[in-house]
């Protein structure tokens, strides 16, 4: 039951892209086209869910047994880099289908600011290892929710016409506080 | 002469967060007080200042196929430093702040100039072209966070501002408001852009995000 609380708490409550402004990049950027929506999505819960189990496993059993606490950024940010390029070979040989799916995606994501921000929110706020797992990947997949909802609008907006000087980003920008005002109504559901 | 071009430039002609839409979390998260964003963009400028000077001086030594990891290395020691400092002189600001200090290492306005700028030039120029960017990010960071500041809770800097009895209006400072807030703002500047280059009968500057190198997004539009 915890557990069920804490997807939906991260997938619409504290949503990290609307309410807490992870991962804004991506989200203006790759939020043209549907499909391109869902492939950097699947991308960025599978490398979220990858980094937190081996930044959790790298605070746990080096970082904090040396009290090496303060290089945390610096490493996680260096574990994060290899990881995705591993990712990427890996993926290239073992699983072409879905290298060719989430392949030009991989790169963007090592600076993608989700997957840093959900690695270090998840040892700020001291999550066990299986609570960090599920925390990822439920607020990977919130991340992907809004960023496939919001490709959905811009697929409309595209075709409206409206003044110059707001099309392209800053509609965006205006459509993304309309979402996230729309989020703020599970504000009160859990607490 | 040409160090002032390129100090002067982040002010006005390439402001980060508005005209180059580099950095948006930052600007859209910390801009709840004019305060928050005065400090976050103190530490930008730290980080942005040394980075680009660091990475100017290595830029010879550094082979071409891992500079972008050699330039995320070099701004995270930075952040780290930040976040000691802060945490020994500033430890309130460190809180309000939160997971954002240490995300500076990812913000694409380091890492954008360091691909863009200090990348290729002498060690002077980008620490000119630092400090320009990262006082133009302040300030904007500051102009946004007054802003929200004033209509969401009536204040600037914690001091009152708007009349008595007057009535905040909190979305201002819910995650809405940040990003209505900054639509808005970057639409006021394109329609100045526009109106400016109207009047002046030349093309609009084109606004390409392709510049940062950690975003490839721009460059496959392209």
């Amino acid at each position: 039951m915890d557990f069920f609380l804490m997807i939906i708490a991260a997938i619409f409550v504290n949503n990290i892209l609307l309410i807490q402004y992870l991962g804004n990049c991506p989200f203006l950027g790759c939020s043209k086209e549907t499909s391109t929506a869902i492939g950097m999505g699947g991308a960025v819960i599978f490398v979220t869910v990858m980094a937190t189990t081996f930044t959790w496993l790298i605070q746990k059993f080096v970082l904090t047994p040396y009290g090496l606490e303060y290089l945390q950024t610096i490493i996680f940010i260096v574990v994060i880099a290899a990881l995705v390029q591993f990712v990427e070979l890996f993926l290239k040989k073992a699983m072409p289908p879905l290298y060719k799916a989430l392949g030009i995606f991989l790169p963007l994501i090592t600076t993608n600011c989700a997957v840093l921000g959900i690695a270090i929110l998840c040892q700020r706020k001291e999550y066990g290892f299986i609570e960090s797992l599920v925390y990822s990947f439920a607020a990977g997949f919130g991340f992907s929710f809004a960023l496939v909802l919001m490709a959905g609008i811009r697929e409309r907006l595209a075709l409206v016409r409206m003044p110059k000087s707001l099309a392209g980003t800053s509609s965006g920008l205006v459509m993304a506080g309309l979402m996230a005002l729309s989020f703020l109504a599970f504000k009160g559901m859990i607490s | 002469m040409g160090m002032w071009k390129e100090f002067s430039k982040g002010l006005w002609a390439e402001l980060p967060p508005f005209r180059l839409v580099l950095g948006l979390c930052p600007t859209l998260a910390v801009t709840k007080t004019a305060n928050n964003g005065l400090g976050m963009g103190a530490a930008v400028i730290f980080v942005l200042v040394l980075s680009n000077l660091f990475i100017a001086s290595v830029r010879k030594i550094i082979p071409k196929k891992v500079r972008i990891v050699c330039f995320i290395v070099i701004a995270a020691s930075l952040v780290v430093s930040v976040e000691l400092l802060m945490q020994a002189f500033s430890y309130p600001l460190y809180q309000q702040l939160g997971i954002f200090v240490p995300l500076i290492v990812v913000n694409c306005v380091i890492l954008g100039r360091a691909e863009a700028f200090a990348g290729k030039n002498p060690i002077l120029l980008s620490a000119a072209d630092g400090l320009g960017m990262g006082i133009g990010f302040t300030m904007s960071l500051t102009f946004l966070g007054a802003i929200r500041e004033i209509f969401g809770s009536g204040m600037l800097f914690d001091k009152p501002f708007m009349w008595e009895g007057y009535e905040p209006f909190t979305f201002m400072i819910e995650a809405p408001g940040a990003f209505v807030c900054l639509g808005l703002i970057l639409a006021a500047m394109n329609f100045q852009t526009a109106w400016q280059a109207k009047r002046k009968g030349t093309d609009p500057v084109v606004i390409r995000c392709s510049e940062c190198a950690a975003c490839e997004v721009g460059a496959k539009d392209e």
